[in-house]
């Protein structure tokens, strides 16, 4: 950065201009062609899902000769018995769910960890910590058995109420962090005017936090929505398949001829998040930055 | 716990006089009502489970008898009468190595690119950022099978070079490649990372490197790197962690079976096969359990050897 102003400086004002510019342009040409390169593949699968079936393996042509919906036509009419509705709705209700059970739970937790003494808070956030890093094979198959003799295998509950427990650690972290850096003043102005801690939670912490929720209701939404581990093991009869599961089932079952209805489905699972992304691209990307949140 | 609040929010005369013991012991109650979801899970999903399932790693249990104590058969079994096992454990090995610093080396290239305050640079950011966030669905996943399948437009476009391979994923030697790729392509995450990093870098201190005559490559080198160093410790343990976990690329892309020939054996994708399809749920247990201590090992060998080449700014930190 620099290091272009140090070597222009002899060169007339005018031709400094021009030289910085013509490298702005080529700065952008080559971004713009890295992105397009790194697009590719979705572009790809947007447009082949308006491929008839005939053109979806065929031809090397990004774009559809005889651009149709017949593929999601199909989609909606019903894959393995069920319309994708039925699967659109089924991974809504888990991912909503999550979301609402992530920012009670979280937020409540954080406040305990960021604001309250009591006894025992050192070890126990330094657990919580832990447990951010731990991986959930170690923890699967007891849960699974747990939710087995509950009778709640091929129910939603098992992908929500842990949620509502406070389970995501980093959610937990990601608030303690945001709640220390509120001024103390604050809460202490509204402990004078006699507020105690559920007070002080309500009106003062939890309208601050905010900020902190969009950004746990968000990735919580995404990573719930595009989660295929969990709902693999947990959900096994259509009606209860979520999009993911539901497309990699189809995958298995039908011959190559069936792409089409199968890409149209996959666009379908990612027009959410796309949703999201534009919506939320600020929260996302400063979400990231400032927290470390992996995507 | 409301009348714990209606009782202590009207402190009698005395009590105001020393109101700071009340207070502290009022807040001490309500810590653990706002803390109770999170005991409650973190006993019910995460210790008590932990425990559980060393137990189990024990045992033979197959979900619907009782369990039944083996010792260290399981593991026995695992190292050495368990070629999957093995194979799961290489393929992921390998993964690791691969995927992660490629992954980290072009999310750093980019971030220096994008590190200049330019205009549009926000709208670059987040195209970059873009498929970190659709990278992990069975979506992409499925594209990445089409794509790079029998006739996909990987075997296409080669072939227009005169190379011809075939499909990639029916093949032991390109399979995992193609999840490496899928890997590497949701570079985005940890590129904004170091970006915000790049960010705290004072200017001054390329200046003075530039005026004691540093090149570029020497900048990179002396300023950029160490002045960096945290916090590509911090993505290289995320992304280890993370890449050990794989799970969902392999399995779509080998329809759940780790194929051809263990290629893409994820050891997660075997942890379920073991586990969920053939409801080995001891060894499973155990699988996990080596696992979590692998794990743990690495991040604890990354932090300890970080003394030497993570440079904290003034040192204090």
């Amino acid at each position: 950065m620099a290091a272009d102003v140090v070597t222009v400086t002899a060169v007339p004002v005018r031709r400094r201009m021009a030289l910085v510019r013509g490298r702005s342009v080529l700065w952008h040409i080559g971004v713009i062609v890295v992105v397009l390169a790194l697009l590719y593949p979705i572009v790809w699968l947007i447009f082949t899902s308006f491929k008839p079936a005939n053109e979806v393996l065929s031809s090397l042509a990004l774009l559809p000769q005889h651009a149709t919906t017949d593929n999601y036509r199909q989609v909606f009419s019903g894959i393995a018995g069920y319309s994708v509705w039925q699967y659109l709705a089924n991974s809504l209700i888990i991912s909503g769910g999550a979301v609402v059970g992530n920012v009670v739970s979280c937020s409540l937790a954080g406040y305990a960890f960021g604001r309250l003494r009591f006894r025992g808070r050192s070890p126990m956030f330094a657990f919580m910590l832990v447990t951010i890093m731990l991986p959930q094979h170690v923890v699967l198959i007891p849960q699974y058995i747990i939710f087995q003799k509950m009778g709640l295998v091929n129910t939603f509950w098992p992908l929500i109420l842990p949620k509502f427990l406070a389970t995501d650690a980093f959610f937990v972290f990601l608030m303690v962090q945001f709640i220390r850096g509120l001024p103390r003043d604050l809460d202490e102005a509204a402990r004078i005017d006699g507020c105690g801690p559920f007070r002080t939670f309500w009106y003062v912490i939890a309208p601050l936090l905010r900020p902190a929720m969009i950004t746990t209701a968000i990735f919580t939404f995404i990573w719930t929505w595009n989660d295929f581990f969990t709902q693999l093991i947990y959900l096994n009869s259509p009606s209860k398949y979520t999009l993911p599961l539901a497309l990699q089932i189809f995958v298995d079952q039908t011959s190559e001829s069936a792409f089409g209805p199968m890409f149209a489905m996959s666009v379908l699972a990612l027009v959410p998040i796309g949703l999201f992304f534009v919506a939320f691209q600020r929260f996302l990307v400063e979400g990231v930055a400032t927290s470390g949140l992996k995507g | 716990m409301t009348s714990q609040v209606l009782t202590r929010s009207a402190p009698s005369r005395a009590e105001r006089v020393v109101a700071r013991r009340p207070r502290r012991r009022r807040d001490r109650g309500a810590a653990y009502v706002f803390l109770s979801p999170w005991i409650i899970g973190a006993a019910l999903f995460t210790i008590g489970p932990m425990v559980a399932s060393l137990y189990l790693s024990f045992t033979n249990y197959d979900l619907f008898t009782a369990p039944k104590w083996i010792g260290v058969q399981n593991y026995i079994r695992m190292f050495t009468d368990d070629n999957h096992y093995w194979n799961a454990a290489f393929v992921t090995l390998k993964y690791v190595l691969i995927s992660v610093p490629l992954q980290l080396a072009l999310a750093l290239a980019v971030a220096m690119l994008l590190s200049r305050p330019r205009r549009g640079q926000g709208f670059y950011r987040s195209a970059f950022y873009a498929p970190s966030l659709l990278g992990a669905s069975v979506s992409v996943a499925l594209v990445w099978r089409a794509m790079f399948g029998s006739g996909g437009t990987v075997d296409r476009v080669l072939r227009v070079f005169g190379i011809h391979t075939g499909s990639w994923v029916d093949q032991p030697q390109y399979a995992l490649l193609t999840l490496v790729g899928l890997s590497v392509w949701q570079f985005g995450a940890p590129m904004v990372i170091f970006l915000a990093g790049l960010k705290q870098i004072p200017r001054d201190l390329y200046e003075a490197a530039e005026i004691d005559g540093a090149g570029p490559a020497r900048r990179f080198l002396s300023v950029t790197l160490p002045m960096l160093s945290p916090v590509l410790l911090f993505n290289l343990v995320l992304g280890i962690i993370h890449a050990f976990q794989a799970f969902t690329s392999a399995f779509v892309i080998s329809s759940g079976r780790g194929g051809p020939s263990d290629s893409t054996l994820f050891y997660t994708l075997y942890l379920y096969q073991r586990g969920f399809v053939d409801f080995r749920m001891g060894y499973a247990s155990a699988m996990a359990w080596v696992l979590l201590v692998v794990i743990g090992l690495i991040t604890a060998v990354l932090f300890r050897t970080a003394r030497g080449w993570v440079f904290y700014a003034g040192e204090d930190k």
